[in-house]
């Protein structure tokens, strides 16, 4: 076996191991008690709920757009050795500026590739909106026991933190599916230009699960009220 | 992570695959086949290989253009993009690279030997090495005398000597017992590339396990057809037929009993791709066996484009480029020959 395997093995077994003499040694000595869900939820605060939601989905989001640029990034560098026309083609030149005066885009066009690219970024740029959207909901209550808090409050942590785990990994594996989608993209765009249009048809079916994401997590928090 | 390759495999390969796939890409098509065949002279074929990915390949330089020119440049043209490739690569994509070395330095070494036999000189054979076998002993191959010989003070130290193991116990170096030893050290390189490639797991298995499997039926095939009338027996060929083909165990065991070519048309009857192989042309067409049996490696390596993120395409791309190399020299040598009625004997890729 090689160093991962057993690296992966010997952290497995640890840790269920862990578990299994911690369990044994409560149960044995009736400190059974002890494990209390309840007692778990009613006193961690809100607001931890609420930044765990807010970090997932920003974190989680943007390793989904990471993976998917990486993946997608090397096989454009790799495909436009022999075939550069499949990286970003700018087409501006001093008369079409002059024709277009006021049109601040001129005739250039994004080339294949980096659209591609942009599908991935947008997966990040979902998840740093929805991070901002949820941590403007939080905002500051005065109670301390679990009465004093009230329902509202627990139920808007919760909320946040659903949210955000919603919205994290959908970005996630959004990003990797266009990842992959666009290497195929690219490579295949190198061999034949034709190809890119019918596979990005694809590229944007992969695209909405992350917008589904984002439309079910602002559902979630659509009834958040945090306060007294 | 192996259960997904995709996931991870670009991290340390992507640029290298869509490299090798921009590559493939200038593969000669059979219409650029057709337009060669049409050429009268060596300089026509020059200017239509210019209009291909060869481009200033065979202009440069003010030599005579001969057919030995052009080997010459398309076998340098091979040797630099796949040295660009290894020299780029990490691990296991490096490994697998050197994998495909090997089998050139098991033929570099034999030729050594044989050479050394013939009490040629060393450094008259050395430029005759393929480029891409080439270890740092190689020139002091010659003046082992016996395999154990060869093997402790040469090879121990090369990647050659983890196939040693059955070669050793060769009594002689003779003519015979070189190429005995060719083989044995092949049919060693082939499994444990073999085993290596199943334990890649995922499409590099899928791809390459059938072509390797292919490889070594081939092998065996040629072996016993080659053995017709020389003194090697049948035990001593099974000792040789490597074992992780098709063929393995019940084919190998009646090879090494036939006797002449129709007993191992038969043996190849079991199996519907080589019965095709061996069956009869139609007549006109003056195949040969061993055309056949490269017609059917092109088309298997051409199915590894058909699949992403697995190393298959690095092998496949080699053979095809050597396939087209040879190819080119046919056509070359049949214009040169003026023969043209076989000129349309070369296999088309893509």
């Amino acid at each position: 076996m090689n160093g991962h395997a057993i690296l992966y093995t010997g952290v497995t077994l640890a840790f269920w191991s862990t578990i299994l003499i911690v369990g044994i040694c409560y149960t044995i000595f009736d400190l059974g008690f002890r494990f209390d869900v309840a007692w778990f939820l009613t006193e961690t605060s809100p607001f931890m709920w609420a930044n765990l939601g807010i970090g997932l989905a920003i974190s989680l989001s943007v390793v989904g757009a990471a993976w998917g640029i990486y993946i997608t990034g090397s096989s454009i560098i790799g495909g436009g050795v022999k075939a550069p026309r499949i990286k970003t083609k700018n087409l501006v030149s001093s008369e079409d500026i002059k024709t277009v005066i006021g049109c601040p885009i001129g005739r250039r066009t994004i080339g294949p590739a980096s659209s591609s690219i942009i599908f991935c970024e947008a997966v990040a740029i979902y998840g740093i909106i929805m991070a901002i959207v949820i941590s403007n909901m939080a905002e500051s209550f005065s109670g301390t026991t679990p009465e004093t808090i009230g329902a509202r409050n627990y139920q808007a942590g919760y909320s946040m933190f659903g949210a955000g785990l919603t919205v994290g990994f959908s970005n996630l594996f959004c990003g990797i599916c266009v990842g992959i989608v666009g290497s195929g993209a690219a490579l295949a765009d190198a061999q034949n230009g034709s190809l890119f249009v019918k596979i990005l048809i694809v590229e944007i079916f992969g695209s909405a699960i992350g917008l589904f994401g984002v439309i079910v997590a602002i559902l979630q928090t659509s009834k958040v009220k945090m306060g007294d | 992570m192996s259960l997904y390759p995709e996931l991870s495999f670009n991290v340390d390969h992507g640029y290298l695959e869509g490299l090798v796939r921009g590559l493939k890409a200038g593969i000669l098509t059979r219409s650029d086949y057709h337009n060669l065949a049409q050429c009268d002279t060596l300089e026509d074929m020059k200017l239509h290989l210019q209009s291909t990915d060869y481009g200033s390949l065979l202009t440069a330089g003010n030599e005579d253009l001969t057919v030995s020119l052009i080997d010459h440049r398309l076998k340098e043209n091979i040797l630099t993009e796949f040295r660009c490739l290894r020299s780029h690569s990490l691990p296991p994509l490096s490994t697998f690279l050197d994998y495909i070395t090997y089998s050139y330095m098991i033929d570099n070494v034999v030729m050594l030997i044989t050479g050394a036999l013939k009490q040629r000189d060393v450094a008259e054979l050395l430029p005759r090495c393929h480029p891409l076998g080439m270890f740092d002993q190689m020139a002091a191959v010659g003046i082992a005398r016996t395999p154990a010989e060869l093997y402790s003070a040469i090879l121990v130290d090369t990647p050659l000597a983890l196939f040693f193991q059955d070669a050793v116990s060769e009594a002689n170096l003779d003519e015979m017992g070189a190429e005995i030893i060719r083989n044995k050290l092949y049919k060693a390189y082939l499994e444990a590339f073999y085993k290596f490639c199943q334990e890649s797991g995922g499409a590099t298995k899928n791809i390459m396990c059938p072509i390797l499997e292919f490889e070594a039926d081939r092998r065996a095939f040629i072996i016993t057809v080659n053995s017709f009338g020389t003194d090697l027996s049948g035990v001593g060929r099974s000792a040789l037929y490597p074992s992780c083909g098709r063929l393995y165990p019940e084919g190998l065991r009646l090879l090494a009993r036939a006797e002449d070519y129709e007993q191992v048309k038969a043996v190849a009857d079991y199996y519907p791709d080589y019965k095709l192989i061996f069956d009869e042309p139609e007549a006109g067409s003056s195949r040969t066996l061993e055309d056949r049996f490269f017609e059917r490696e092109v088309k298997l390596n051409t199915l590894a484009f058909l699949e992403q993120f697995h190393l298959g395409v690095f092998y496949s791309y080699l053979k095809l480029k050597e396939q087209e190399a040879r190819n080119i020299i046919w056509i070359a040598e049949c214009v040169t020959q003026r023969q043209k009625s076989k000129i349309d004997n070369y296999i088309p890729i893509f």
